[in-house]
């Protein structure tokens, strides 16, 4: 399966819906749609994984680059996320202590701190 | 012995490719679900890294991978012609950040695969080769030589 991307609002929040497989292949795409989201302003992104069926490394990179970048401007990017197979990896990269990872889109709009 | 071997063109879409064929024999060897999952993450890693070196340094040349199912357990081969390995990363997540490259590039970091590898798998071997490369080498236990099945058992491959 492909990667599959939709962005909606929330309040002051983009939802990022990421669906299918984040590897070497696909990861490009993610990373142009986090860079557009900054360049046009969105600072304030929550990333669903709900639907990810495989992340690798290459995926993770992605997903600290959009850190950086919403860093970069008071931003935040939260991950959603319940999968243990995608949660392994950002367990092993030590990644779950860089991004504030929610159960739920509702619990990651909701997030402030 | 079943023996399966890949010979993939250094293209990040055949990194799926690889992965997939993987998983389909290592069920077929009757690996655990729990180290399928494992093992598709890891090939990933192992053919993403081999196909980031040959992008580098030998962008005409194949990756070869090999899962071999025998005695030993079930073992996975990943062959590059990149440079010899350097070590697996300590600080992964600072290590992520600089491969995230706004101009487009997205070269997987080879040493940051390693320390995935690392984390992962318990048996995993790099070993290279003055000017033939690196093979990443990943191992796992089949079921029947945990239970005491006869050993050297061969599963068909057709």
């Amino acid at each position: 399966m492909d990667l599959s991307l939709s962005t909606r609002t929330e309040g002051d929040r983009t939802v990022v819906v990421v669906g299918g497989e984040i590897d070497v292949y696909t990861a490009p795409k993610l990373r142009e749609q986090l860079i557009d989201l900054v360049s046009s302003g969105q600072y304030h992104l929550v990333v669903d994984m709900e639907g990810v069926e495989f992340l690798d490394s290459t995926g993770l990179g992605v997903l600290v680059g959009g850190l950086k970048r919403v860093r970069a401007h008071e931003g935040s990017l939260r991950l959603v996320c319940t999968q243990e197979r995608i949660l392994k990896i950002f367990r092993i990269t030590g990644l779950t202590k860089v991004f504030p990872i929610h159960s739920s889109v509702d619990e990651a709009v909701a997030a402030t701190d | 012995m079943a023996v399966v071997e890949l010979q993939l063109p250094a293209l990040p879409a055949h990194v799926r490719t690889a992965r997939m064929v993987c998983v389909t024999a290592a069920r077929r060897a009757g690996l655990r679900d729990e180290f399928v999952d494992e093992l598709r993450l890891a090939v990933g890693e192992a053919c993403a890294r081999a196909v980031g070196l040959h992008a580098q340094h030998a962008p005409a040349e194949l990756v070869t991978v090999r899962v071999v199912d025998d005695m030993l357990g079930l073992t996975v081969t990943v062959h590059d012609c990149g440079p010899e390995a350097g070590p697996a990363v300590d600080d992964v997540a600072g290590q992520l950040g600089g491969t995230d490259h706004a101009d487009g590039e997205d070269t997987p970091d080879p040493d940051v695969a390693l320390a995935v590898l690392d984390g992962l798998v318990d048996e995993v071997e790099v070993t290279a080769t003055e000017g033939e490369g690196t093979t990443v080498t990943l191992r796992w236990p089949l079921p029947r030589r945990l239970t005491g099945g006869t050993p050297g058992t061969v599963l068909s491959a057709g």
